[in-house]
């Protein structure tokens, strides 16, 4: 058993990063990532934290920096959000591009303009392309525990891709909760030491970033692309070695409550899913057949553990906090592509954007929209493909 | 068992540090605890927000609420502007206000959802009795967790006094915890006219 202590879901992701004994932090202030490199700042300077803290002017070198460090064979960490994390995308594809390990959070914060230091889930889901493993929390006792398997995946020699954790801002970010951390010897044992796939320290003559030839860069991106495949079973075998240094297991990918008997399956990702589960179970109480599906990872995306639990479902309710404007969700998006591989008769789908820009959506909220759209497919009715629930 | 309970002060004066002290006390009886400030930006002096949950299940719910089961007013401006009845007081609830000893408590004041308690201390005379005074403000925040203890029985003294030394460290947590105590004494339920 661990010490458990109330810390907010920065100051999870900044216990997460010590304990995982990171060698080198970059990083520049944002609202709402700001206290993760404060507290990491206080534990080098109380000696808690034997690392080199690099004070960039800016997110693009903090990036950078980290991935010099990370080449150089390092453990290295960095977080940002929203503008910080845009700012810094260059390096967020030549980073997992080059298959260095490295973790990074992202503590969501909506993308402006207009100005807004409010959480949706834009700037994460803006990453689905970068090549990263994408894990988001749902508190803060997860963003700990993922921030620490994220090192364990990322530096997974069948992975060797970095890593970004998320964390709402606010919700999370600032919210207190009781966090159990672990063992100090054990996590070290089970986390083992830096690992990577080559490094670069001017020892042997090794270079990267030269010219390749179409076929040769083709080869590495798609060797990119298996190393996602191969990550999905490394998240599970993480997932399940630190359950048993832990006792906590959350399932892998994604996570089930009361799946195996529902005809409705409810999917979101992130704090609200918290909200979700305690709407679900209210209305299973009432005699709803609804359970709810988590997202834990949308990089690699869970594909076949999603098909398991909705295959031979009435209905699934989807719920984004982001929106790729002029389509739809992007889970939503995903979750249809990659069940159209299995069926050709999906089940009625509806996708849910809402909570953009920071709005409140609570269990309240989630109560109603899933019992409607449950109400509406019993009834033998179509619900609305896309709804941007809009509150005012 | 879920109480969801509301710190109405000053930004500076305090409220997210009770709102996160109460999550640290109500962890020392085997119970859940959330705390988190008013989301977004806020100015010293102006009327803010913080938000606890209690819980004897680990808490799924996030975000901000306005109606809650506990009230706990830091400032006694805020009742007397009628601030205070920006926040619903949910039925059976309790209120608990840093008044001065010749304040008049009116329920006018107030959004009562249906019937409530009322309690009462004179916090900011236990904080300048015991020099808690930082940048000229009474320092009230901790005295009030003494209050909230005793008005609402959620959460033991002792864990909060523990708390608060845990919180501050050294001679500093030391006072802070005695004016807890001495809240907790001094509270006493309260007619409201």
């Amino acid at each position: 058993m661990g010490k458990v202590v109330p810390i907010t879901g920065n100051y999870a992701v900044a216990y997460a990063a010590k304990m995982a004994r990171v060698q080198v932090v970059a990083a520049y202030p944002i609202t709402p990532q700001t206290s993760i490199v404060e507290k990491l700042a206080e534990f080098i300077e109380s000696g808690e934290l034997d690392a080199v803290m690099i004070r960039v002017e800016s997110e693009h070198s903090a990036l950078a920096a980290t991935f010099g460090a990370a080449l150089a064979g390092a453990r290295a960490f960095t977080a940002t959000s929203s503008h910080g994390l845009l700012y810094m995308h260059e390096w967020v594809h030549w980073t997992s591009r080059a298959r260095v390990p490295v973790v990074m959070a992202i503590v969501t914060r909506t993308i402006g303009t207009p100005w807004n230091i409010w959480p949706d889930h834009g700037d994460f889901m803006d990453q689905r392309d970068t090549g990263w493993i994408l894990g988001f929390g749902m508190d803060n006792q997860e963003v700990f525990d993922l921030t620490v398997q994220a090192f364990k995946i990322s530096e997974d020699p069948r992975v060797y891709l970095p890593v970004m954790i998320g964390l709402e801002g606010f919700i999370l970010g600032h919210t207190t909760m009781p966090v159990e951390l672990p063992d100090q010897k054990e996590l070290d044992d089970w986390l083992g030491p830096r690992r990577q796939g080559y490094v670069i320290d001017g020892r042997e003559p090794l270079a990267i970033g030269n010219l390749a030839w179409p076929e040769d860069t083709e080869e590495m991106f798609m060797d990119i692309q298996k190393a996602m495949e191969e990550a999905k079973q490394v998240i599970k075998e993480v997932d399940e070695s630190y359950g048993k240094l832990t006792g906590r297991r959350y399932g892998g990918l994604i996570q089930c409550v009361g799946c195996s008997n529902a005809k409705y399956i409810a999917i979101a990702m992130g704090a609200w899913a918290g909200d979700l589960i305690e709407a679900v179970q209210k209305l299973r109480d009432e005699g709803y057949p609804v359970g709810v599906a988590r997202i834990r990872f949308v990089r690699p995306f869970p594909t076949e553990d999603l098909w398991k639990i909705i295959n031979g479902v009435k209905g699934v309710i989807v719920f984004d906090r982001a929106i790729s404007f002029g389509a739809w969700g992007q889970i939503y998006t995903d979750l249809v592509a990659g069940l159209a591989q299995y069926t050709r008769n999906l089940p009625v789908i509806s996708d849910i954007v809402a909570g953009i820009g920071g709005v409140n959506v609570t269990h309240t909220d989630f109560y109603k929209l899933v019992k409607n759209f449950v109400d509406i497919v019993e009834k033998g009715e179509q619900p609305p493909v896309f709804t941007w629930y809009h509150k005012r | 068992m879920l109480k969801e309970i509301i710190f109405y002060g000053r930004g500076g004066q305090g409220g997210v540090t009770a709102a996160n002290i109460l999550v640290s006390a109500v962890l020392r009886e085997g119970l859940y605890g959330q705390g988190f400030p008013f989301f977004g930006a806020e100015r010293r002096g102006a009327p803010v927000m913080a938000f606890s949950r209690i819980s004897d299940k680990p808490i799924l719910r996030h975000g901000m609420f306005y109606d809650c089961d506990v009230l706990v007013v830091l400032d006694p401006k805020l009742v007397s502007l009628g601030l205070t009845k920006r926040i619903e007081v949910r039925d059976r609830g309790v209120v608990v206000v840093n008044a001065p000893d010749n304040m008049v408590l009116e329920k006018k004041a107030f959004t009562l959802k249906g019937s409530a308690k009322f309690y009462r201390v004179n916090a900011t005379k236990i904080a300048l009795k015991k020099k808690l005074v930082i940048a000229g403000w009474p320092v009230v925040n901790t005295s009030m967790l003494g209050a909230f203890a005793r008005a609402t029985g959620l959460v033991s003294i002792n864990s909060v006094a523990e708390a608060i030394k845990e919180y501050f460290h050294g001679p500093i947590g030391e006072t802070n915890a005695e004016a807890a105590v001495e809240a907790y004494k001094q509270t006493c339920e309260t007619e409201v006219c």
